[in-house]
């Protein structure tokens, strides 16, 4: 399934965030979107699942197949986001509740939009947290969140956003609060579940390190438009527009080459 | 002639209930003047542990830390004589007094050394803000111009050595070089060394003539930055820098390095990075390698 954004414009307070967006998020495919803080990248994936602060005004259109999710009622809406659409937020230290067990923060999504019984819930739950990669998911089932270092944190909360199987996930920034190392393993898990699972892939970062590494398509965005995109090779080697060029030339390791 | 010197220092943090955690356990490490030191490594390895022994805010369990020929002494209620060190903090958002106008909080570091012939405004004008800012508050700044008031403020009290506890992180991508390039160009035009900490490597070979690579608690390689680069010597280095992924549009996933840094509190037996290491050998397991510049048995010099 194919997720359609176009002509997205959002306001808040009368300011204008988002300009009017066009994006196009396939299945099997990473989507990068990239750009400085403030230039509305995760406005965008926010709007996706309906999350925009309170007050914001919203127009043009966000297709997932036949639906518009703009237009759509609150009740199905809510069967969209968490169901069909999914979200891994930055930080898995605030993303996670810390005083329930990550067992209940797997199943209870799963056992509402999927009506799965209690056993069938953790049985999928261990199943994910193996495919995720986190040591004796078994134990894990268990535990709580601070019992977890960050990278495992945020595999777990990348298994639950996978737990309803979405056909489109959004990753706001998921390995900016991690360590390098513990970022390639993230990476990689990403990059492997998209393939796997043919997810369509919104990856928001700014490092455009991880971009190349993982993205397939990759859009710049600058105040609250998108100025370019393409394919991966094409935008981050012969980059077309100038704010592209600024941004790979103030890379540290720019003035090396 | 060195500036900072750090000898087999210990520093434990004991907390009730807990094991003692040994956050920096046998570290050495030296700062020549008008040189910049890059010290790099995954969270939790002690890195600033290190940084603020330096500065006296935690006590020392064992070795010493000598700043030009004298202790480190930790710092108290009594007036400091140390402010030769400054320190430029992790957050610029909650190093800064939000409730008072930035010109009064550099003239603090003005004061420290009687120094009433420069005005906040020119330091503001160093880091290269405009001079009216004296008379604002940070609420009024962005993260990167209120790092650079934080360094400002650093350099008021005209420090010997200054210490950047990973200055950038909290930074948007865009002004993360420039802000690293700012505080190398300003200690070393005055002649003070630093020791920058960051876990961006990319960064840290940029500005950094040394680098240093610390691992749980311990320093695994030490070596001229580009050296460093060109030729890791340490397993984990090497995996630290193929970790690191770069943007050359070639969709190359970046190499990962199996296992999670270990608990300092129990650290495993021998090198304590055998449990990681890709190249492990029997000696590994049982000795531990206390050698410099790189504490691998892979390259023992003896």
């Amino acid at each position: 399934m194919t997720l359609d954004i176009s002509g997205l414009k959002v306001s808040i307070g009368g300011k204008e965030i988002l300009g009017g967006v066009d994006l196009r998020l396939a299945a099997g495919r990473v989507h990068g979107l990239a750009g400085e803080s403030g230039s509305g990248k995760t406005m965008t994936g926010l709007a996706v699942l309906g999350l925009l602060p309170h007050g914001a005004r919203v127009s043009g259109s966000i297709r997932l197949g036949e639906r518009d999710l703009l237009t759509l009622p609150p009740k199905e809406l809510n069967r969209v986001r968490g169901g069909e659409v999914a979200m891994v937020f930055q930080d898995p230290a605030t993303s996670l509740h810390p005083m329930l067990t990550i067992g209940k923060q797997l199943t209870e999504h799963m056992r509402h939009h999927l009506r799965l019984g209690r056993a069938e819930a953790k049985a999928r739950a261990v199943e994910l947290l193996g495919k995720v990669r986190i040591p004796g998911p078994e134990e894990a089932y268990g535990r709580f969140p601070h019992q977890f270092s960050g990278g495992m944190r945020q595999r777990v909360a990348i298994a639950i956003a996978l737990a309803c199987s979405p056909k489109v996930l959004i990753a706001d920034e998921p390995t900016t609060a991690l360590d390098v190392t513990v970022q390639a393993g993230v990476l990689r898990l990403l990059r492997g579940l998209c393939d796997e699972l043919g997810l369509a892939v919104l990856l928001v970062t700014h490092d455009l390190g991880v971009m190349s590494a993982v993205a397939d398509e990759v859009s710049v965005m600058k105040d609250g438009l998108v100025v370019e995109s393409g394919p991966r090779g094409q935008v981050l080697r012969e980059p077309a527009h100038a704010y592209t060029r600024s941004l790979l030339d103030s890379l540290p390791d720019a003035e090396l080459r | 002639m060195t500036l900072l010197s750090i000898d087999d220092l210990v520093v434990e943090h004991r907390s009730p209930g807990r094991p003692v955690v040994r956050a920096v356990a046998g570290a050495s490490l030296t700062v020549g003047p008008g040189e910049v030191v890059g010290l790099v490594g995954e969270s939790g390895c002690g890195k600033s542990t290190l940084a603020r022994a330096v500065c006296g805010l935690d006590p020392i369990t064992e070795g010493s830390i000598t700043f030009d020929g004298e202790p480190v002494t930790p710092l108290g209620l009594r007036r400091r004589r140390l402010t030769g060190i400054q320190m430029v903090f992790q957050d610029p958002y909650a190093s800064l007094n939000p409730r008072r106008r930035v010109g009064d909080q550099i003239a603090d570091g003005l004061r420290t050394v009687r120094d009433t012939a420069t005005a906040p405004a020119d330091l503001l004008e160093r880091v290269g803000l405009p001079r009216e800012f004296a008379g604002r508050h940070p609420h009024e700044f962005s993260g990167g111009q209120r790092q650079r008031i934080a360094i400002a403020r650093a350099l008021a009290a005209r420090p010997r050595l200054l210490i950047g506890d990973e200055p950038i992180s909290a930074l948007d991508a865009s002004a993360q070089s420039q802000v690293a390039r700012l505080m190398r160009d300003l200690a070393v035009e005055s002649g003070a060394g630093l020791l920058f900490i960051s876990h961006d490597l990319s960064v840290v070979r940029l500005i950094a003539d040394r680098i240093a690579v610390m691992y749980l608690g311990r320093i695994v390689e030490v070596g001229d930055t580009a050296e460093v680069w060109a030729d890791p010597r340490h397993p984990y280095t090497r995996a630290l820098l193929r970790a690191v992924p770069k943007p050359d549009g070639l969709g190359v996933l970046p190499a990962e390095l199996p296992g999670d840094v270990p608990d300092p509190a129990n650290p495993p037996g021998g090198c304590r990075f055998h449990p990681r290491c890709p190249l492990v050998m029997d000696m590994c397991r049982e000795k531990d390698p206390d050698f410099g510049p790189v504490a691998c048995w892979l390259h023992d010099q003896r």
